[in-house]
């Protein structure tokens, strides 16, 4: 619809910025990518995982007493929270863990912020049997140091990367560096939908599932389809995979929440559209936090999963063709919506999650009781209780 | 030896050097790196010792195809507030030493400074071209026409796994000399030079008359020596750097020399 599958390009977004050492591999798994979407053996086996593994689909919860708080408007979470390893991530992992027995590849490599994908990825690999690496921010892995045990409970090699701002960027640019070192025997399971073609289609690939099903339920539940869509976004993989299926459903609202850090105006955030301006990082053309000169700027967010100074650019097209708005959320604002959550749903959410739950807050009260707001609960909070409880002072 | 008319200083002393039999000798380094002043000095040296061609680096904070090594050095420029008009200053003072001077740069910097514009101030600023090693064939048009219009070479980056056709796609744009990476990774010293860049060699001439020139790896005399055997140019970068990080100026200067001057002869005297 908005891609040109052979480059990757969302109108002047996305493409291939990389080392040419990669091309050959991008282009075999861009051929593979193709390959898999009338294959249905590839189809069936992912679907079983899905059913028998990961627990999906995943259920539609009513949010009637946060709904409260969101000027009476209907609130649906989509649970991604209830899913094996705790969020959305485990989708695509598990899409591209299958891609990688069939590339006969025997390694996997991953990114990780706040450890989620981390997870989700040593998760895959001790399941189907692959050597796994997760890159870390040495940074990241003192935040979220549970996340790092973990991964090495699941039999996978956690490096703390010890470049740069020591975050999630530099752990991925640590990770592109060992892809190209050992491209021949390992696949890069990139956690979200930045990067060079194929990933940002790939993953959102594997992620529609998340819009898919619940356009469907909420279609079930209310009879018509929601007012507004509303996810929280760093790169912004479980965005794009709740609102690709509404895409062309234009009278439904598409609201991305971004990781406004301490406000847009500090300059201490992580808002790509909100607070960056296009430009080339980590392998494509995008939104992004950047000097005069092009150098990234280190962004700053209370979560570690939205502390990335770029997105995804088919967020960045989304934007400029004024089919999906992105606000900035604040650490205060996020903080106080995962409070609400907990205490008027017994859901504790993740904090990346809590910035949609504020977005919705905000929305809820502009657009009143007559609308439905469908938000993607894309991951739980287990992994943020020390964060939290230290924020509000409780231990 | 005659001047073509219209020939970057790259394209004559790569000619220069083949006219002598032998492989031209190119060093990298960050502008910036160890100091601005530093830089400069440590480019006299190289030049003095018998380098051919310089490359300076563009820092950049996300550096994915550069090793520990470099990535500490362009840390350290942009810690020491390299911007891209010392870039250009760089690039200047290479030029107005007699050697060919270029710009090696990730492809942001290029992209925010605005591709004419950065074309331009390479051509003011006396270089001859600029390496692009993250700008892929396919988005690389732009830039190939405002390089092509300032009069100033594109050299890219092709490696072991790139496929005969696109050898084909990535040379046709190419003018200078066709980078070669000597194996599949990132910059850095290695102990021995890998196979594949021989063969790498070879299936680029089978696509193209330009010069190639191997990097990625190459660190010792030895090493330059073997790849001065049958490249058209041999690229250190690395080891040069090694020799002015965590060192004093002066200390680190007086290495560089003793090597620079050792890789000189070892790629002169090769064939």
């Amino acid at each position: 619809m908005t891609v040109t599958l052979d480059t990757g390009l969302f109108g002047p977004y996305g493409g291939r910025y990389v080392p040419e050492a990669l091309i050959a591999a991008l282009d075999e798994l861009a051929q593979m990518h193709a390959s898999i979407k009338d294959d249905s053996i590839f189809a069936a086996e992912l679907e079983h995982l899905h059913k028998t593994y990961s627990g999906r689909p995943s259920i539609l919860t009513e949010a009637h007493r946060f709904a409260e708080h969101c000027g009476g408007a209907r609130i649906l979470l989509k649970r991604e929270d209830l899913n094996h390893t705790g969020s959305h991530k485990i989708n695509n992992v598990l899409g591209q863990a299958l891609l990688t027995k069939r590339m006969g590849k025997k390694r996997v490599i991953a990114e990780t912020g706040a450890g989620q994908h981390g997870v989700a990825s040593a998760t895959a690999a001790a399941l189907l049997g692959l050597e796994c690496v997760v890159y870390m921010g040495e940074e990241d892995t003192k935040r979220q140091a549970l996340n790092v045990a973990r991964m090495r409970l699941l039999g996978a090699t956690v490096v703390p990367v010890t470049a740069g701002s020591r975050t999630l960027k530099d752990a991925i640019n640590e990770a592109m560096r060992d892809w190209v070192t050992n491209v021949d025997t390992t696949h890069y399971i990139l956690g979200t939908v930045a990067g060079p073609h194929p990933f940002p289609v790939m993953v959102r690939d594997f992620h529609r599932i998340i819009g898919d099903e619940a356009r469907a339920q909420v279609l079930e539940l209310t009879g018509a389809l929601p007012t507004a869509v509303l996810a929280c976004v760093g790169g912004g993989s479980n965005a794009i995979g709740i609102f690709y299926p509404f895409i062309d459903d234009v009278g439904v609202r598409l609201l991305g929440l971004e990781a406004g850090g301490d406000g847009l105006e500090t300059g201490r955030h992580a808002s790509a559209i909100s607070g960056g301006r296009p430009g080339v990082l980590h392998g494509a053309r995008s939104y992004m936090l950047q000097d005069d000169d092009g150098q990234t700027i280190e962004s700053h967010s209370i979560s570690a999963g939205l502390d990335y100074p770029g997105v995804g650019p088919e967020h960045a097209h989304l934007h400029d063709i004024g089919r999906a708005e992105y606000w900035p959320i604040t650490d205060g604002e996020a903080m106080e919506a995962f409070s609400l959550l907990c205490r008027t749903e017994g859901i504790i959410p993740a904090i990346e999650t809590a910035h949609a739950l504020a977005g919705a807050m905000k929305l809820g009260k502009e657009l009143g009781p007559e609308a439905v707001l469908l938000i993607n609960l894309s991951g739980r909070g287990d992994k943020d209780v020390q964060t939290a409880a230290e924020y509000f002072g409780m231990v | 030896m005659k001047t073509q008319i219209g020939a970057t200083a790259l394209e004559q002393v790569l000619r220069d050097a083949k006219a002598q039999n032998r492989a031209a000798l190119i060093g990298y380094i960050p502008a910036g790196f160890p100091s601005i002043e530093g830089c400069k000095a440590a480019i006299d040296v190289l030049v003095a010792a018998g380098f051919d061609a310089i490359e300076i680096g563009y820092p950049y904070s996300d550096p994915v195809m550069d090793g520990p090594i470099i990535q500490e050095a362009a840390d350290l420029a942009l810690r020491n507030g390299v911007k891209a008009k010392d870039v250009m200053a760089t690039l200047a003072h290479a030029s107005a030493t007699g050697a060919a001077a270029v710009v090696m740069t990730y492809w942001n910097p290029i992209e925010q400074f605005g591709a004419e514009s950065f074309a331009d101030a390479i051509a003011a600023a006396g270089g001859s071209g600029v390496i692009t090693p993250d700008l892929s064939f396919e988005q690389a048009h732009p830039w190939k026409e405002s390089a092509t219009k300032a009069g100033i070479n594109t050299i890219f980056v092709v490696a072991p796994s790139t496929t005969a056709e696109r050898l084909q796609k990535v040379t046709s744009i190419t003018s200078g000399f066709v980078y070669a990476a000597s194996l599949m990774g990132v910059t850095g010293t290695r102990n021995s030079i890998s196979n594949s860049a021989q063969e790498l060699v070879t299936r680029i001439r089978e696509v193209t008359d330009l010069p190639v020139a191997v990097g990625l790896g190459v660190s010792t005399p030895e090493q330059a020596r073997e790849v001065a055997r049958y490249a058209d140019g041999v690229i250190i970068g690395s080891a040069l750097i090694k020799e002015l990080l965590n060192k004093g100026l002066d200390e680190g200067l007086a290495n560089l020399k003793k090597l620079a001057e050792s890789l000189a002869s070892a790629t002169k005297g090769a064939r």
